[in-house]
């Protein structure tokens, strides 16, 4: 039992680290309707800064000052040049937009700061702490903590801000928005610039666990299962999904992986979100991928 | 031109055939395959990789445990396989749409990774893990392993699939498709069987996939692994379909030739440029960042691909010129 537990609790702890990249995904998917396939790259490109600026000296706040500066300037020159003429373009055209975009993100990157694995030291301590006589990572749970204040500030922003207030304008009806003079363009910039800051934290706290490279922009195929069961315009959901996914990936692993010969996590949260749309299901509040003209 | 098609063998040196013309003739054919199904039907796919894989390993399997089987039979056979698969990967998108699909294509490109390299049965035991046709190459009796022979196989079903696509997309069935890729409900409400074409597109769209990959495995890489299969293979296809044109045939060519000769082109310029001074790994992400901005400046300024701006062109040049 204390196993099942410990698994469990394990699985549920990474399971925020895939809820932070699938955040990424939902916010730009409610402001934008785009389904950004480059948060993968962005979550590297911002680990990449950081874990550079670093080892070149640069104390940890002025790179994190850098790295945020960049996204920014990252977000507003997507948004001018890839967004904008894109408007009123089919969410497949700019889905395959989003596509290149990692590419490039990508290529420029890695081409500037190298493609060797970096490791990044955050100073949390990955020492295992008991609770009873279950095991549990400290580092997971510090990265659990991350998480859940960063959805507290993102839940702040969203509600208690005009900023905030203008974009879930946008996100509800986007022609009602334009019509109340939003400027919906410095709101696509905001969004994207947000979204990638929830990438700088996600691709630290990956960053740390796995080493800084390439596979870390493959962390938002990880996501995508959790989207199908959270739905994608929703950041409760993404939450929940994630912790779903992280659970059921580490019970998975532990229970069933032997059978098949273990190495299945790859596939199987693929292959559960396919059983569920398999079902028929998108998702508590997802929603809107079924029907209508 | 036909004719030059076929004496091609014979003008080109071995290198430009083995390197250059065949893997081009194989992702043209996989890009026709792709955009039958992107492209006609409107349904995305990153899983182009996962099907050619399944092409390539069934083919293995066919050549090694039913010897009797002629190569070309055991393409068709592989490609039916390929197209099954595709068919049963393809029924979530009778349910759902558009992103919720991606989800399931990409399922099939990370089980086929872990299934083609976890069960040896697969790869018959090798230690290497890697696919090989161990009796080679041939076609009734004719050897195809040298490259000429090679050039002929694939110059053969390329030309054969690609004939039978352009019928299949005039016929009722590419007009369904079309119909479902412009507007679906429409389609339903004027009595286009919706459910039935999209498994269709599915199915086709593998078959020619998987074929595809049986040539790149061994016609052209002569031994392949679950790597000459990943998801920057099945980037690659749609790279190719949307450089092309989407929704045209003859796109896939134009978006094969492009993919293929960009990184000799820039290979030669940074050569050229830079007298060989430059780290490979950054030439390969120079040439990333290079595809992911013509990627973005096709959507943007010519969706319809290479495929339209040779049109204009040809039309301008007739006004110019007229005959």
């Amino acid at each position: 039992m204390s196993m099942f537990l410990e698994t469990l609790i394990g699985g549920l702890l990474s399971g925020t680290m895939y809820s932070l990249v699938a955040i990424g995904f939902v916010l730009i998917y409610k402001a934008s309707g785009v389904f950004n396939y480059a948060q993968g790259s962005l979550l590297l490109f911002a680990a990449l800064t950081f874990v550079t600026l670093t080892e070149n000296g640069v104390p940890a706040y002025a790179a994190i000052a850098i790295t945020v500066a960049l996204l920014i300037a990252t977000a507003i020159a997507i948004e001018k040049l890839l967004l904008r003429p894109l408007t009123n373009r089919s969410p497949m055209t700019l889905f395959m937009a989003t596509l290149g975009l990692s590419y490039v993100v990508e290529g420029v990157a890695q081409g500037i700061m190298g493609s060797q694995v970096r490791a990044l030291n955050l100073g949390i301590e990955d020492l295992p702490i008991f609770v009873g006589d279950i095991l549990i990572s400290q580092f997971d749970l510090v990265a659990a903590g991350v998480a859940l204040a960063l959805v507290v500030v993102l839940s702040l922003l969203f509600n208690r801000t005009r900023i905030g207030i203008q974009l879930r304008g946008v996100a509800d009806d986007t022609r009602a928005a334009l019509s109340l003079g939003i400027d919906i363009n410095r709101i696509w910039q905001i969004v994207w610039a947000v979204a990638g800051l929830v990438g700088l934290v996600a691709g630290l706290l990956w960053g740390a666990r796995q080493g800084v490279q390439f596979s870390l922009s493959l962390v938002v195929l990880k996501a995508l299962p959790v989207l199908i069961i959270g739905g994608f315009t929703s950041i409760p959901g993404a939450i929940v999904g994630g912790l779903i996914v992280g659970a059921g990936e580490s019970l998975a692993e532990t229970y069933i992986g032997p059978f098949l010969g273990g190495g299945i996590t790859p596939w199987l949260v693929d292959a559960a979100g396919f059983a569920l749309l398999f079902v028929g299901r998108g998702g508590p509040a997802g929603g809107g991928s079924r029907g209508g003209v | 031109m036909a004719a030059a098609v076929l004496a091609a063998p014979f003008l080109a040196s071995e290198y430009w055939i083995n390197a250059i013309i065949v893997p081009f003739l194989i992702l043209s054919l996989a890009g026709l395959g792709l955009n039958l199904l992107t492209g006609y039907a409107g349904q995305l796919s990153l899983g182009a990789g996962a099907f050619m894989m399944v092409g390539a390993y069934a083919t293995f399997a066919l050549q090694l445990r039913v010897p009797d089987l002629p190569l070309p039979l055991a393409l068709i056979v592989a490609g039916l396989i390929a197209g099954a698969v595709g068919m049963v990967f393809g029924l979530p998108s009778t349910r759902i749409k558009g992103f919720y699909l991606i989800v399931s294509t990409l399922a099939a490109q990370f089980f086929f990774e872990w299934l083609f390299l976890k069960f040896p049965w697969f790869y018959n035991g090798n230690s290497s893990a890697t696919i090989a046709l161990s009796r080679g190459l041939s076609v009734f009796g004719l050897d195809a392993n040298g490259p000429h022979g090679r050039y002929y196989l694939t110059l053969g079903a390329v030309a054969l699939i690609t004939l039978l696509s352009f019928n299949l997309i005039r016929s009722q069935t590419g007009r369904n498709w079309m119909a479902i890729r412009d507007m679906d409900t429409a389609a339903a409400v004027i009595g286009v069987p919706v459910l039935h074409a999209k498994l269709q597109a599915f199915a086709v769209s593998s078959f020619i996939l998987g074929i595809a990959g049986a040539l790149w495995a061994f016609a052209y890489l002569g031994s392949a692994s679950v790597q000459s299969f990943g998801l920057h293979r099945s980037y690659q296809i749609l790279f190719i379909i949307i450089i092309g044109g989407l929704g045209t045939i003859r796109g896939a060519f134009f978006g094969a030739a492009f993919v293929s000769l960009l990184p000799l082109v820039l290979d030669w310029l940074f050569q050229y440029l830079l007298s060989g001074q430059v780290d490979a790994g950054l030439l390969q992400n120079v040439q990333k960042a290079i595809f992911g901005i013509l990627i973005i400046w096709f959507l943007i300024r010519e969706p319809e691909g290479l495929s339209r701006l040779l049109a204009i062109r040809r039309t301008a040049s007739r006004r110019l010129f007229p005959s």
